[in-house]
């Protein structure tokens, strides 16, 4: 019965050390969050805005799309549109072949992690290097994102340093985060002078303005962007919000929520081309028009991929990114999963213990704990005979005759329950703890015969507690 | 305070088999609150399991039942807020009535029922321990009782557990690291994803041993157990104890 997630987290931090490690590093993110709102006085207004404007660029995308783009096309940008993940790598890798460019340069970019874009330019031939340094991490170590906003927060320094002296030649034992990253800077200011384009995601998209916003700490996308002459970014439909003007709110928000940070140390409004260079902007769908028609779950189209909701939930921290078998993690990562995630992401709904600390967190207010419930009505229990079981556990309680059953049978099984070691219904929770003791008898049992001594029903004697 | 409020006593089931003496502490500590406590044997369960599992046909049967059971009822008091909870934010959702349907609005737990329905924090209860709070995440941010550790700046609103705690007499309040983070028994979560569900519980046991707590209570009691059964596995920390048994602890009438 115990999940597939279960047995991923125990294989993704299978020690209490690294479990520990990984949920202090994530934690942190949470406090350095907490402390930046703190100062915020109108964090909480900040989050009812922004939820607004998202549920307003949602009801309104189609209109939002079409300005989008004619604006872009007004300001000398290249638009097209990518249904799906195929689309979008055949646009992308036929765009590269025909201006002969083979060096690709790439700024973080979720969306492209979700459509195999690096799979699919690396199968054709073309070299990309991504420029963020936790995503070169990973992608030096050949794995997916755990995070975000910190891909490689899943590796310690020494895996890191030992990973770099394998690919980049660094000093063997070199394990200082402030010189790993200054050699691993000298490499990709190379690779970004040699580039032949820079690909992209955006945070944003203005539709009045047809300029995307793309928010780093790193600068990495401003040299993607400028150093090389064709620029390709892949915008999910979902990221148009109306206007400029309704920026400011997003920037306030999307920084502190995912770091602390009060603004990010880069944040570049890019409206066309710059003089000589190409600019193209891919719209892709990929699955999202399809969600915005489920009025349970077209919520989670408003995420801005801060990452809160990763660092505050419990179950990540202690689950580790790659736990979730999915490109996007955590709340956000099962609340996409059964649309996006295949077989292991059709659980992951179940992977929750629904406390609700994403919704709190969340700066565009959206229902994570609540969509999960959704997920799982609309996907009920995965195997037959846990449904059945469920079904006919309701038929039982629903009536204090059938009730009264239970409860006999309960107690004559109960003290076997402990004992006996496996192939018993209560094995999964004595994996982690101990049966609660039963009682002699139940408050009921207690209540009637009570009722029936001379002197009423209600005189309890409340006992000190022993310690 | 309102004298002489009629009372229905809602136990939940796990409660009833599981913890009487919760339930006992309870009724005894409405009572003293000056409420006439009724209690209808023939009450099963309010469907929680099932709302979280996604059964919504068994849960709208389940909550239809619970309604009828307690249609009578001027009030409904519970020692469990994940279950009021489910009653007061999740049966609209299962069409068995509207959002904010009079009969449920009228569900309370304990806690918030002694201060914001009666007004009652004093209740002259004795409890010569330090005690930490286990929040009940149900509690805290479904039912708004106290305010979330991920809330903007607004002004504070005391929990009701907080404000009867401090009440009770020779009793310490230690406040752990992290103080409103998940044990991890969230339900069918606990047997599903057992691993987890250790994980986060062993993790809260730890923050109270930490932090020097004698008891950890709260107004979940399942939260409660989970966390208890822990501490036995794992030979260290608090014992769990709840709200209703500290208010109910040592009492003068």
């Amino acid at each position: 019965m115990t999940a597939s997630f279960d047995r991923r987290a125990l294989a993704t931090l299978p020690s209490r050390g690294e479990l520990a490690q990984h949920d202090a590093a994530v934690w942190d993110l949470r406090r350095r969050r907490d402390a930046a709102v703190a100062e915020v006085p109108d964090w909480e207004a900040l989050r009812d805005q922004a939820a607004a404007v998202k549920a307003f660029a949602l009801d309104h995308l189609d209109e939002l799309l079409l300005r989008f783009e004619e604006r872009a096309r007004a300001a000398g940008a290249h638009v097209h549109w990518a249904s799906d993940a195929t689309a979008l790598c055949r646009i992308v890798s036929e765009l590269f072949a025909a201006r002969g460019a083979r060096r690709i340069v790439k700024s973080k970019s979720m969306l492209t992690e979700e459509c195999g874009l690096n799979r699919h330019l690396e199968a054709r031939g073309f070299e990309v290097v991504d420029t963020d340094l936790g995503e070169r991490i990973v992608q030096l170590a050949g794995e997916p994102p755990s995070h975000l906003i910190v891909p490689a927060i899943h590796k310690t320094r020494r895996e890191i340093g030992t990973l770099f002296h394998r690919t980049m030649g660094t000093p063997e034992g070199e394990d200082d985060p402030e010189r790993l990253t200054r050699l691993a800077r000298a490499d990709l200011r190379r690779r970004f002078l040699a580039a032949d384009a820079g690909v992209t995601g955006a945070n944003f998209a203005i539709a009045d303005t047809g300029g995307i916003v793309i928010v780093t700490n790193e600068g990495n996308a401003d040299l993607g962007t400028s150093l090389p002459p064709v620029h390709v970014a892949c915008v999910g439909i979902e990221k148009l919000i109306p206007s400029l003007s309704d920026l400011p709110v997003f920037l306030r928000l999307l920084a502190r929520s995912a770091t602390g940070q009060p603004l990010s140390a880069y944040t570049s409004v890019i409206t066309g081309p710059r003089p000589g260079g190409e600019l193209h902007l891919v719209l892709v769908d990929n699955g999202r028009s399809a969600l915005l028609a489920d009025a349970a779950q077209r919520g989670s189209l408003a995420c801005i991929r801060c990452g809160a909701c990763l660092n505050t939930c419990p179950v990540y921290r202690r689950a580790g990114g790659h736990a979730y078998g999915t490109v996007i993690p955590g709340p956000i990562g099962s609340v996409l999963g059964p649309s996006v995630g295949g077989a292991d992401g059709a659980e992951l709904p179940f992977a929750s213990s629904l406390c609700g600390s994403c919704s709190a967190v969340c700066p565009v207010k959206i229902d994570l704990h609540g969509q999960l419930l959704a997920w799982r009505s609309a996907r009920p229990t995965p195997s037959r005979w846990q449904r059945l079981l469920v079904a006919n556990a309701a038929w039982l309680m629903r009536s204090p005759t059938r009730v009264a059953l239970v409860r006999r049978a309960a107690r004559l099984v109960w003290p076997l329950l402990s004992r006996v070691e496996r192939r018993n219904p209560a094995a999964p929770w004595l994996e982690e703890r101990e049966l609660p003791p039963l009682p002699r008898e139940s408050f009921r049992a207690q209540w009637k015969r009570r009722r029936l001594a001379p002197g009423g029903a209600s005189q309890p004697t409340a006992r000190a507690p022993r310690v | 305070m309102t004298a002489g409020l009629d009372v229905a006593l809602f136990v939940p089931c796990y409660v009833d088999q599981l913890a009487p003496e919760v339930a006992w502490a309870t009724l005894c500590v409405l009572e003293r609150a000056g409420c006439r406590v009724h209690y209808d044997p023939a009450q099963t369960c309010c469907g929680q399991p099932w709302v979280n599992l996604g059964a919504r046909d068994a849960a709208r049967r389940m909550a239809k039942k619970h309604l009828d059971r307690f249609a009578e009822a001027e009030v409904v008091v519970s020692p469990s807020a994940s279950c009021v909870a489910t009653v007061r934010h999740r049966y609209g959702g299962l069409d068995v009535c509207g959002a904010g349907d009079e009969r449920t609005e009228r569900t309370y737990e304990l806690g918030e029922f002694l201060v914001g329905r009666l007004g009652t924090t004093k209740l002259g209860a004795r409890f010569p321990y330090r005690v930490a709070v286990l929040q009940s995440c149900h509690g805290l941010r479904e039912l708004g009782l106290g305010t979330p550790s991920e809330r903007g700046p607004a002004p504070e609103r005391p929990s009701p557990v907080d404000r009867l705690l401090d009440e009770v007499e020779d009793l310490t309040r230690i406040d752990a690291a992290r103080p409103d983070e998940c044990c991890g028994f969230g339900g069918a979560f606990s047997v599903t994803h057992p691993t987890l569900s250790g994980r986060m519980g062993r993790a809260r046991l730890r923050a109270f041993h930490e932090a020097g707590a004698d008891y950890v209570t709260g107004t979940d009691v399942s939260c409660l157990l989970h966390l208890d059964g822990i501490r036995r596995r794992e030979g260290f920390g608090p014992r769990a104890i709840h709200l209703a048994e500290i208010l109910a602890n040592g009492a003068r009438p």
